[in-house]
């Protein structure tokens, strides 16, 4: 039998406070074969990304490792001292991490960081490493290396510089590569390249790979077996085919159950309406925005042809009363653009947004009207409420503004209603956010959207923050806050599966132009524009795998 | 880059005519300029014809213009206290000053640095404790009690330093230096320590809040992950990256040491600009004062400007910036 790569025996991993001590991870053992890829999956804080860095040797303050062992090849390498752990990291294991966009020094070109790094773990002139960073780039799928070599990590796109990651992560031929979240912050069909090149680079240089992800389609295309965390602990292991076709532990079957799949649910909402109907509740016309680049405030005094980048170009649909309108696209396709058109924060260079008959951009009772009717979830619900205020206040400040409530007793009463609404004991109001989780907080903005009474929300990648099991409650809630209030969703996200599964009518945007519009299931089905296509394609699902 | 240095100088111009015409009404309105240069017993008569002299008649604007033609030629009259033209007054002094402001500002940048990084670096260790307490003193004492202080020691009880003056002073074309006399540099030490304390601990303690943010980015655990040294790591990757907002208070406390070293010049009797504005606004000399207005202004603005290139030399994200324009 041939000696594991990584192995991991009892490893437990504790954060001492003042008075109690926090155990990251608890009891965790597996294996990881040479050449072996082997996904660790589990929600945030279920102690997955703390094993990567424990096993190379990067555990933050005060955090430590308090029993167990980590092997390396056979050797123990968890009590080996900084500097032979130092040693070890880049040239035996490395690293690649979730965010591309900070993950690289933004003040040195890559080839320096490139040949940086190489030259520190292999003996190579500066010409030699040149070169080796040249071939690594190019084999991490960079066209012309070469030239781009001596570019600055913000003059590539966050894919690329993903593939500059996974070129510095295996520059020295490390014998393990642990991934964290290396495709999360990527685009759908950025996300399928980038699995495809750290598979292949690894393969090639006989890499064995940890993965760690939330994302089951992730794992599901790239793992050969499966590692299921939770709260520390591990709760099942085994081949990817054999988990996700015949999970066995509850906690395993709840994951796999609440991931949204692409493929078309039995007892989906009714056929959609026809999308463009003069009397639908909201309609959206022509809508354009563009934005002028590159142009100081005295350069613009001065006459001469105006750069114009187009970010919305020629959008109209409609959304019909009561109905969801699902809006996709990679970033930078301009769908955020829109969603702020929508709600009047980005005012359009041409086009017109009405809601219930009322033109948004009329101005004087529009306006009025506006804010009452059309309200905004947005993504990150870390940063969408202000943390000096209570959850009272954030959740009555609408009500306040817009004089929907007139006493204390009024407000106060009317915010534990929403708190009721969104499944929240009214007694968290006079709480600040930080006390809650992510699911907890989209559920506190949620309200917040509701408490002006509106009738149609647009909601700004809803999910895309949250894990998936919280992901399925938030959607579950927004779907039974739908039907009680008869409410009317725009939702915008890049997640086809959670489209499919919410709306009733989709429209696709590709570089600020609507490339298709329809009911869901005709687009899901057989999309007609090759764009629509690509993005189905590149889903990873797992559906695939069974 | 070019088009960016364009703007900023264009911006530069119009702040110096808006502290120019500041100057000006100054000068000009701040009391009878007359009253000064004509003795107690000049007739009505003898006004009316300096009036026309000077050009005092005229109307506002081509006074204005006057007086911004004869500051760029550097001319800002006569000291009424002195009575020596005012551009000579500030240039004899000017060597005195710079010299003594950059003497401290390298005091405080070298320690400075070399002190935020240590403390960033060894956030447990007592010696950070202790740097970070006693630099809460550097700041919190009036220079004028470290200058006093820094006498009483070292000059009046230990005799080891001169205590006020420039000590010898070498002639240059124009520049008076005491950097290459023994009794110079000695009598440099004092007054350089003394202003440069405050800037010592503000870089400190800026560049050690700099380096612990920056210590925890993504792009620094990435680069130890990569097996880099941590020589590399801390000096390569992490300082350079606290240099931005270091450079930019940097150059601003350079401007206000050389513009402010007032109290300093004043404690140790240093032969500066300082010393020359504070005599001259005792004994109201206008002149003098509106001039030393214009040149502070000036001082600013080129440091601001020679700021904004550093950027662009350290951060290659505002280069591509600025070539399309913004």
């Amino acid at each position: 039998m041939t000696t594991p790569v990584l192995s991991i025996k009892n490893l437990v991993v504790d954060f001492p406070f003042h008075d109690e001590v926090f155990r990251a991870v608890d009891g965790v053992s597996f294996d990881i074969m040479p050449g072996e890829v082997v996904g660790v999956v589990g929600e945030s804080g279920a102690g997955k990304s703390m094993t990567g860095s424990a096993v190379i040797g990067l555990i933050e303050r005060p955090g430590r490792i308090s029993s167990g062992e980590i092997l390396l090849k056979g050797e123990r390498i968890d009590n080996l001292g900084e500097p032979e752990k130092a040693r070890l990291r880049g040239k035996r294991i490395g690293m690649v991490f979730q965010d591309p966009l900070t993950s690289l020094n933004p003040l040195y070109t890559v080839g320096r960081q490139l040949i940086q790094t190489i030259r520190t773990h292999l003996p190579l002139s500066e010409e030699e490493a040149r070169q080796k960073a040249i071939d690594l780039l190019t084999e991490a799928g960079i066209p012309k290396a070469a030239e781009r070599i001596d570019s600055y990590p913000h003059q590539f796109s966050g894919g690329m510089r993903q593939r500059v990651v996974i070129a510095l992560a295996i520059a020295a031929e490390p014998e393990l590569i642990i991934a964290d979240e290396p495709t999360s912050a990527l685009d759908v069909s950025v996300q399928a390249q980038i699995i495809k090149v750290l598979k292949k680079l690894c393969t090639n240089h006989g890499a064995a790979v940890m993965l760690i992800t939330h994302d089951m389609g992730v794992i599901a295309q790239t793992a050969d077996r499966l590692v299921v965390m939770h709260h520390g602990k591990v709760v099942e292991t085994g081949t990817v085919g054999d988990i996700i076709r015949r999970p066995r532990e509850p906690y395993t079957v709840k994951l796999i159950d609440s991931i949204p799949t692409i493929e078309r649910k039995e007892g989906q909402i009714a056929t959609a309406t026809p999308a463009n109907d003069d009397t639908a509740y909201v309609q959206v016309k022509h809508l354009v925005r563009d934005f002028e680049l590159g142009r100081g405030s005295f350069t613009k005094l001065l006459p001469g042809k105006v750069e114009m980048f187009r970010a919305v170009s020629d959008v109209s649909f409609s959304i019909p009363k009561g109905q969801t309108f699902g809006l996709v696209g990679e970033s930078g396709s301009g769908k955020s653009t829109c969603a702020k058109m929508i709600v009047g924060l980005v005012r359009p260079s041409a086009g017109h947004i009405t809601v219930d008959g009322h033109d948004i951009w009329a101005g004087g009772a529009g306006h009025q009207e506006r804010r009452k009717r059309v309200q905004m979830i947005f993504q990150d619900p870390y940063a969408s409420l202000n943390p000096r205020w209570r959850v009272k206040d954030i959740i009555a400040e609408p009500m306040r503004t817009l004089g929907l409530a007139r006493n204390k007793t009024e407000v106060e009463h009317r915010v534990a209603e929403l708190l009721n609404k969104v499944r929240l004991d009214p007694s968290v109001m006079r709480k600040f956010p930080h006390e809650f989780s992510g699911g907890q907080r989209q559920r506190i903005a949620i309200a917040r959207a509701l408490s002006s009474q509106p009738e149609f929300i647009v909601c700004d990648e809803p999910t895309s923050a949250l894990d998936v099991s919280v992901q399925a409650q938030v959607l579950d809630l927004m779907s039974e806050l739908q039907s009680e209030f008869g409410l009317t969703y725009l939702l915008i996200s890049h997640n086809l599966a959670v489209v499919r599964q919410m709306s009733t009518s989709v429209g696709v945007l590709h570089n600020g132009v609507l490339v298709e519009r329809g009911p869901t299931d005709a687009i899901f089905d057989s999309p007609q524009a090759d764009y629509t296509r690509m993005l189905l394609d590149a889903v990873p699902d797992i559906s695939k795998v069974a | 880059m070019l088009a960016f240095i364009a703007r900023r100088l264009l911006q530069s111009v119009i702040v110096m005519l808006v502290v120019a015409f500041i100057a000006f009404l100054v000068f000009r309105y701040v009391g009878d300029p007359l009253a000064n240069l004509l003795s107690q017993d000049a007739t009505m008569a003898d006004y009316e014809e300096a009036r026309e002299r000077l050009g005092l008649n005229q109307p506002f604007y081509v006074q204005f213009y006057h007086f911004v033609v004869n500051a760029l030629q550097g001319q800002f009259g006569v000291s009424y206290r002195l009575q020596q033209p005012v551009s000579q007054l500030i240039l004899e002094r000017l060597p005195a000053t710079i010299e003594l402001a950059v003497a401290s500002l390298i005091i405080a940048l070298v320690f400075g640095v070399f002190l935020g990084v240590y403390t960033a670096l060894k956030q447990r260790a007592f010696s950070t404790g202790v740097i970070m307490t006693l630099s809460l003193i550097g700041v919190s004492l009036p220079t004028f009690l470290i200058g006093i202080g820094l006498i009483y020691v070292f000059a009046v009880e230990l005799k080891w330093l001169p205590s006020f003056g420039r000590g010898e002073v070498v002639q240059i074309g124009w520049w008076r230096t005491g950097l290459l006399t023994q009794s110079g540099l000695r009598s440099l030490i004092l007054p350089a320590i003394t202003l440069s304390l405050f800037q010592l601990t503000l870089i400190m303690r800026l560049v050690r809040a700099e380096m612990m943010e920056v210590l925890r980015t993504d792009y620094i655990r990435f680069a130890r992950a990569r097996g880099l040294s941590q020589r590399a790591i801390n000096f390569g990757h992490a300082l350079k990256n606290t240099m931005v907002p270091v450079i930019t208070i940097t150059g601003l406390q350079l401007g206000s040491v050389i513009a402010f070293a007032i109290i300093t010049e004043t404690v140790f009797q240093w032969p500066g600009v300082g010393s020359l504005f504070v005599n001259s606004v005792a004994a109201v000399d206008v002149p003098v004062m509106a001039a030393y207005l214009v040149f502070v202004a000036l001082v600013f603005v080129i440091i601001n400007l020679i700021v904004d290139i550093l950027y662009f030399i350290v951060d290659p994200r505002l280069r591509d910036g600025a070539k399309s324009g913004r």
